[in-house]
């Protein structure tokens, strides 16, 4: 059989840029992007006419002529785009990493822009009176939002598995206490307690507002190259190790009612290339970014790429399993979304995990988890995934 | 049903209903029957509508009609913020059915006491998973019905 061109550690991750976070900034989506691009290439120390791959996500309202038009980039030998809203983020960084390991280009740009009132925002904010495709199967009886058609997903998930929400509580709180330690985090100066949780109104029940990541106006980008070229940067390269995307067989996009097991979500797709490829297992990983949309999603996540098993990742959270500071791998747990995640610290499609996926690995997190060297980030749970394994360079 | 007449709410989503596929499933709803495709070569249900059986890959289907009988596989409770034809009538519940016939079929819907009933007509709080349900269809404009579901005791 022919053996395939692993891109592992072929490329790494040398820059990292971000805007300020907030419910609402007065600049546009595209000078968004082009400050966060500035800012990371700034920290690789890579001039901007060197770029020549840049990678984002469908929603991204800036086509790339434009981000090459203003920021005077070079010839531009490859771009391209990922679909499936929070399911692309890891897919944009890893396709660029295909990109660079295969020689399409050398130094790529990932980014994501986002403002809440731009009409890419929010998917289920200009429906129409008549929907159309698979929509017209559930919107017209009130099942609205993302959160509506998640909230389904979780009560089942409740009970067959006697997940509780205190359980689901304990990862509101947890990445909650993460953003009180990360002055760029929204919810910096605002505590949250698992009573607090309890007693939230509800959005779509089971669901409480405190089970919802943030509105946030932002973005952020890092910049590829090979790993040779990393090495000769200021900085210390952060390797991508591993990547994978899935669209599992029979897989409805968020509604995911409509197959023999909905609660087997794209993670459990994804995890199989993912580690199949990767050079060490979940047992390995230090500290995980987990794409926090929703609460539940991290349970899911925290099951499909096999840090527990099936229906046993609720309980994993508790006993502060899920903390930086908590009992750790050797405890039997995970540090999580370390910088507060979509839930605390922003909500840009998932984008900003991979940012702190690679503070973790520089060891520059404001919850830094000690001697961490391995990374997993994941992307949507519920649509087309992706995720990555990012280490740091041990050379 | 009774015969009184019931305030429309204004502004709810309506299907498009305009796929051959989708729209099929339509006009049956719209003559009171509950029918998904069912593939003429190897006889597989399937739903939502789509032009091809992914179990065998044959185009030609027939409409199979279904007992109309249904089991909650799972049920939410919507909330506002939502659109301002739903959050007139929040809180109110959604569920998903898996048909009694085939349990691989599964729709979303509403419970519902009679055709025509709020939203928020039932009581969200007495739904259970498992409780047993049957369609009803309720005439939203001509040539329109959306499945509705009310609780049954066999
Ligand atoms: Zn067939």
């Amino acid at each position: 059989m022919d053996e395939p061109l692993l891109i592992r550690d072929r490329t790494a991750i040398v820059g990292v840029g971000h805007t300020e976070y907030a419910k609402s900034i007065d600049r546009s989506e595209k000078r968004l992007a082009l400050e966060a691009i500035l800012a990371a290439l700034a920290d690789a120390g890579i001039a901007p006419y060197e770029v020549d791959g840049l990678s984002s996500y469908t929603l991204e309202t800036t086509d790339e002529t434009e981000i090459a038009r203003n920021l005077g980039l070079g010839d531009l030998t490859w771009f391209s785009q990922v679909g499936y809203g929070g399911g692309a983020g890891c897919g944009v960084v890893g396709q660029a990493a295909m990109a660079v390991a295969t020689g399409q280009c050398r130094v790529a740009v990932a980014w994501r822009s986002r403002k809440r009132g731009a009409a890419s925002a929010r998917p289920w904010a200009g429906v129409a009176e008549r929907v159309k495709g698979n929509h017209q199967w559930t919107r017209p009886f009130g099942l609205l939002r993302p959160v509506d058609e998640i909230a389904m997903l979780t009560r089942r998930y409740m009970h067959d598995h006697g997940a509780t929400r205190p359980q689901l509580g304990a990862v509101a709180v947890t990445v909650r206490r993460h953003a009180n330690r990360n002055p760029d985090a929204m919810m910096h100066a605002k505590t949250l307690t698992l009573e607090q949780y309890l007693d939230a109104r509800w959005v779509s029940e089971p669901l409480c507002l405190f089970d919802n990541c943030l509105e946030s106006d932002g973005a952020a980008a890092v910049v590829i190259t090979g790993t040779d070229r990393a090495r000769d940067l200021p900085g210390p390269p952060v390797l991508i190790h591993g990547f994978a995307q899935a669209v599992p067989r029979q897989h409805q996009v968020m509604t995911n009612y409509f197959c023999d097991d909905p609660l087997l979500g794209p993670s459990h797709a994804c995890a199989s290339l993912l580690w199949r490829h990767a050079a060490f297992g979940p047992g390995d990983v230090d500290v995980a970014q987990l794409y926090d949309a929703f609460s539940p999603l991290v349970p899911l996540s925290l099951e499909g790429y096999g840090f527990c098993g099936r229906g046993e990742g609720a309980s994993f959270g508790e006993g502060d399993r899920l903390a930086f500071d908590g009992p750790g791998r050797i405890g039997g747990g995970l540090p999580v979304n370390t910088s507060g995640g979509g839930m605390s610290e922003a909500y840009l499609h998932g984008f900003n995990l991979i940012v702190e996926g690679v503070r973790q690995m520089r060891g520059t997190s404001r919850s830094q988890v000690p001697g961490a060297t391995t990374c997993l980030v994941t992307s949507g749970e519920g649509v087309p995934t992706s995720a990555l394994l990012l280490r740091s360079d041990d050379r | 049903m009774s015969g009184e007449a019931r305030q429309p709410v204004t502004g709810m989503l309506l299907p498009a209903a305009d796929d051959e596929d989708a729209a099929a499933f339509w006009r049956w709803c719209a003559a009171g029957e509950l029918r998904v495709q069912q593939c003429a070569a190897c006889g597989a249900l399937r739903f939502p509508p789509r032009p091809l059986c992914p179990h065998c890959r044959a185009f030609d289907h027939d409409w199979a009609r279904l007992s109309g009988r249904g089991t909650v596989w799972s049920w939410v409770v919507a909330h506002p913020p939502l659109l301002a034809a739903y959050a007139e009538q929040a809180p109110y519940n959604v569920v998903v059915v898996t048909s009694d016939d085939d349990p691989a079929i599964r729709f979303v819907g509403n419970i519902v006491e009679s055709p025509g009933d709020r939203l928020d007509h039932v009581d969200p709080h007495r739904i259970a998973i498992g409780d047993p349900v049957e369609v009803v269809f309720e005439p939203v404009e001509d040539g329109l019905a959306l499945p509705r579901w009310r609780r049954r005791t066999t």
